[in-house]
Formats: structure tokens, C-alpha cells, sequence
């Protein structure tokens, strides 16, 4: 999933300033489940900012609301009749869903409600990992599982490099070396053998590094 | 031996002498006097110099424009290339630049992590990885061609090094690993600093099991301890480091101003057994800001004078 965390509120506050109706709206998809845009921070979010406002004496109007999805149209169309009520809206959805939402509503101000991190999963609960970067040519079949892409600081194809110690990357010991993992995994399934065949140079035009990407699939275009 | 470049290290190497390197950092500013001064009190007691590439994630003044004034010099430069900082474009731009100076050794290296230096706010690249940069340097010499496929007009010709570190973890891939570096077509290997002489055997051992001692020349990598606040730094602090206790002991064991004394007898002790070490074909010495040390410690270890090459 998307993994997203909370701005801080002192961020939105300020730049929701000089707005007198402002929709709150999550997302039930990838940010609920990370606890960072659902129903429930939402209604958290929406009932600090209306004290705020009324401590500070100004009358402000905020409502709720969480979509199905927010990097939908469909859902998105939801809030179609609505939207004139509101001067502003703060999206607690990942960075697609605040962008598809100001697409849609082109005259109306969109401001994110969370800092988007990282494609990732619960380790445990509380604690979110990066697992993949979306490089856009999957080499996980020959890293035993383990992306060297997005869980190597240096996203080393041919690691580990000299710094890994003790199972853990240098740059900090609480990351586990994502070479360490890969290895103990290669010996676990037998295909230590495969550890000294070099990974050729990796074609990035897939990556970020080639600009916007966008999948076209002419099978299921209408 | 037959050698591929015109790099006087390669030479000294492939006659059988036991080849001596150091290395030197740049500045942190655009005076070259310090790099010209550290070049010159290396000159006879070297057969060519490091210069190392924004190490541990400073900026500096860059490696290859140290190295073209040692060069100038008439001195023999390797210049030390990272992959953190430069893509395949700015890689292989810079590796032309040097060879158009004549700089006749590289060594290909990943680099530290941003985080350690005084730009931990900056972007990495990691187009390459150190391996693949082995690869590039070698298909641009030997295929003379750039990695698009494009022939490249008077092609680099440089003696291909990398670094190798017998103590990283996971240990039992360190031999692997450096099978892999010579399939990816590299020609000499400086170590990490060797203080763990005992684990540094069993890696030797290991790797002439299965002959990757002749198939690349080994250089050890020592480096004298200042004091031994130095020493228990390299062992507390330093990835990928192993620094022994009796090592630290007896550097706290001698008086604070017996101490650097103490480092160089040690880093010599270290030369003297590892030159009885099967497939150790020179010796690294590494003292950065302390460069005025080596030609003793050469001297004392019995490695000078330093042998003349065609
Ligand atoms: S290799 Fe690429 S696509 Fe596969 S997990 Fe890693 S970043 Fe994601
Ligand atoms: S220590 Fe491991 S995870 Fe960290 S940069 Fe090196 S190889 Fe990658």
C-alpha cells in the first residue's frame, strides 16, 4: 500500500488560514488502513481545527467527509454537488488522491492533510517499511524476494557494498542490510550459487528517472 | 606478465614487485598547495597516489582535478570515483577528462552514504553500482566504446581497481564477492584498513582456494593509528571496521605522547607479516592528514627504495 503519515497540524492550519468553509476529506483505501487519512483521522483532525478556530474566536465552518477512493472519478464525482459550499478543501489521501481531486475540481483550493512516504507495509503495529519504489521493471525474482531498489540506501544491484554490519545497512543500525536479507535468503533456499552472477546494469527509463510514466492497456480501454 | 596499460603500477605489479600506494584528500576549498605539497613528500616512496572522491560524503575539491596537478607533477594518480554522486553520463564524461590527462589508474567505488557527510539533505544517484562501474571502465578501454554502444574516439586506458573489504558482514560472501568483482573485470583490489591480521588470512586463504589471487592483484590496506582515541573510534564507530581489542589495549596501554609512535609500529608490524602472506601483491597505505608518515613506514618496512619501471 501507500504509505502515508499525518502533517503536522500547525502545517495545515496555516494554510487553511482566511478560509471560512473547508471540507475535510479522507480516504478509505491505503491511508486508513496506515492510520493516516481514514474516517478517523479525519473526524480527529476536523474536530482539533473547529477548536482552534473557535479558541481563536473565529467562525469557521469544517465538515467531513471520507470517499471510497480518492484516485477515482467515480467516487470522486460524489462530492460533485457539494463542492460550491466549500472555499477549500484539505485531502488527508495520498499525494494521487490530492492531485486527482484537484483535477477535478479545478477552481478549488486542495491542500494536503498527510505527507506521502513510501509503497510499504506494517512490519508490525505502528511500524511501516518501504518495500518497493516502483522502478517499473520488477528484478525481485533474482534478489530472492528482497528489493535491493528500495531497501538498500544505495540501491546496490551487486551488494552488499562495505558498510553492512551485523545484518544492519551502515547508515543506521536499526535498518537491516537489505543484501544481508537477501542472502539469508538465498542460503534458505538454496541458491547461493545464483549470488555470483552480476546483475547487468539496470535500464532506469522505467524508473522515475524517465520521466512521468503511464501504463496504457488497450485491452481494457473503452 | 603482459600488461594492457601504459599505468606504472600496473607494471611494478605484473613484474612481481610488491607495489606501494597512498592516498591523499583534497581540500576543502581551491587551493591546490596541500595536494601539491602531499604529492611531493610522497613522490620517491610511492608508485601512485590515491586521491580520494568527497570521501565519507564531504565536499571537496574534486578528484580529478587533484589528480591532473599531481599528474602535471609527474607524479602517478588514481583517481578514486564513486557512484553516489554521478550518473553513467557524468561517470563516463569524467573517466575521458581523466584520460585526457593521462591518468592511467582508477578505482571504482559505491561511496558512503550521503548521511554521512555535510550534505545529508542531497539526493544520491546510484545509477551504477560499483561492480557495473568496474564494467563500464573496462567496456569503454577494451571494447572502446561508450555504454550506448558508440565508438569512442582514443579510448581510456586504465588500470582497473576496486576496494574489497574482508570484514564486512556477511563474512562467507566476502570471498564470493570478490570473485565476482575480477568476472566484472577488475585488475588490482586495495583492502580496507587490515587490522585483524588472523581474519584477514582466512579471507587470503579462501580466496587463493580458488585462485582469484592470480586473477587480480591484491593490495593489503593499513592504516597507523594516531592515538588511541583513533583506535577505539575505527573500532566503535567506523562500519564495516574490525579494530581487535588487544589492538586498542596496547594503543591505551603506551603514554599519550608515545602513542602515534606506537600506531606507526604497529601499521609496520602489520606490513611486515602480511608480506609473508601468499597473494598479497603490495601494500596500501592509507594516513590521511598524516601523509607525511608514509615514506618512514615505507622505509621501515623495507619497501624502499621503490623499484624503477619501464
Ligand atoms: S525491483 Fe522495482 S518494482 Fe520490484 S519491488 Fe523493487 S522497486 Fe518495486
Ligand atoms: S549496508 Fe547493505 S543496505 Fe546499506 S547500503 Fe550497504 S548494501 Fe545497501
Amino acid at each position: 500500500m501507500i504509505v502515508a503519515e499525518k502533517k503536522p497540524i500547525e502545517e495545515i492550519i496555516e494554510s487553511i488560514t482566511g478560509y471560512k468553509k473547508i471540507l475535510i476529506a479522507g480516504c478509505n483505501e491505503c491511508v486508513t488502513v496506515c492510520e493516516a487519512g481514514g474516517k478517523k483521522e479525519v473526524a480527529v483532525l476536523a474536530s482539533a481545527l473547529r477548536m482552534y478556530f473557535m479558541n481563536e474566536g473565529k467562525d469557521v465552518k469544517i465538515d467531513e467527509v471520507t470517499l471510497e477512493r480518492q484516485c477515482d472519478h467515480e467516487y470522486l464525482e460524489e462530492l460533485r454537488n457539494d463542492m460550491d459550499l466549500y472555499d477549500a478543501v484539505v485531502s488527508l489521501a495520498c499525494g494521487v488522491g490530492v492531485q486527482f481531486m484537484a483535477e477535478k475540481y479545478f477552481n478549488k483550493p486542495v491542500y494536503p492533510g498527510v505527507n506521502t512516504c513510501f509503497l510499504g507495509a506494517a512490519e508490525e503495529r505502528g511500524v511501516w517499511g518501504e518495500r518497493c519504489q516502483a522502478c517499473g521493471q520488477c528484478i525481485l525474482g533474482k534478489t530472492a524476494g528482497i528489493c535491493p531498489v528500495s531497501r538498500c540506501a544505495k540501491r546496490v544491484l551487486n551488494g552488499p557494498c562495505g558498510g553492512s554490519t551485523k545484518g544492519s545497512c551502515e547508515i543506521n543500525k536499526d535498518i537491516k542490510c537489505a543484501w544481508q536479507l537477501i542472502i539469508d535468503r538465498l542460503k534458505e533456499l538454496d541458491r547461493m550459487d545464483e549470488y555470483e552472477q552480476l546483475a547487468p546494469i539496470k535500464d532506469w527509463a522505467t524508473d522515475r528517472a524517465g520521466g512521468p510514466r503511464k501504463v496504457v492497456r488497450e485491452d481494457v480501454r473503452q | 606478465m603482459n600488461t594492457k596499460t601504459p599505468s606504472k603500477l600496473e607494471k611494478i605489479l605484473a613484474a612481481g614487485h610488491l607495489a606501494v600506494t597512498s592516498e591523499v584528500g583534497p581540500p576543502r576549498g581551491s587551493d591546490a598547495e596541500a595536494i601539491k605539497k602531499k604529492g611531493e613528500g610522497l613522490r620517491n616512496h610511492v608508485d601512485a597516489i590515491n586521491i580520494t572522491d568527497n570521501q565519507t560524503s564531504v565536499t571537496r575539491l574534486c578528484s580529478l582535478a587533484a589528480c591532473v596537478h599531481l599528474k602535471l607533477m609527474g607524479l602517478e594518480p588514481t583517481l578514486q570515483m564513486v557512484v553516489r554522486d554521478r550518473n553513467r553520463i557524468a561517470l563516463q564524461s569524467d573517466i575521458l577528462g581523466a584520460a585526457s590527462f593521462d591518468i592511467h589508474n582508477i578505482l571504482c567505488l559505491s561511496g558512503d552514504h550521503q548521511s554521512f557527510g555535510d550534505q545529508p539533505k542531497g539526493q544520491n544517484v546510484f545509477d551504477l553500482d560499483s561492480m557495473q562501474l568496474i564494467q563500464t571502465v573496462r567496456y569503454m578501454r577494451d571494447e572502446g566504446k561508450f555504454l550506448g554502444g558508440e565508438d569512442i574516439k582514443r579510448p581510456p586506458r586504465m588500470f582497473v581497481g576496486a576496494a574489497a573489504n574482508p570484514f564486512a558482514d556477511p563474512f562467507e560472501i566476502r570471498v564470493p564477492r570478490l570473485a565476482k568483482k575480477i568476472a566484472a573485470g577488475v585488475e588490482f583490489i586495495q583492502t580496507q584498513c587490515i587490522y585483524n591480521i588472523d581474519k584477514f588470512e582466512e579471507w587470503m586463504r579462501l580466496a587463493r582456494e580458488r585462485g582469484l589471487h592470480e586473477k587480480c592483484y591484491i593490495m593489503a590496506g593499513v592504516t597507523p593509528f594516531k592515538n588511541a582515541g583513533m583506535a577505539n573510534y575505527m573500532k566503535t564507530r567506523v562500519p564495516g571496521m574490525d579494530v581487535p581489542d588487544e589492538l586498542v589495549k596496547r594503543m591505551k596501554g603506551v603514554p599519550k605522547e608515545k602513542q602515534a609512535e606506537e600506531g606507526i609500529k604497529i601499521c609496520i608490524e602489520t606490513i611486515q607479516r602480511l608480506k609473508e602472506c601468499e597473494g598479497v601483491r603490495g601494500f596500501h597505505i592509507m594516513a590521511i592528514e598524516w601523509e607525511d608518515k608514509v615514506p618512514g613506514i615505507v622505509e621501515a618496512a623495507g619497501l624502499y627504495p621503490r623499484p624503477k619501471v619501464e
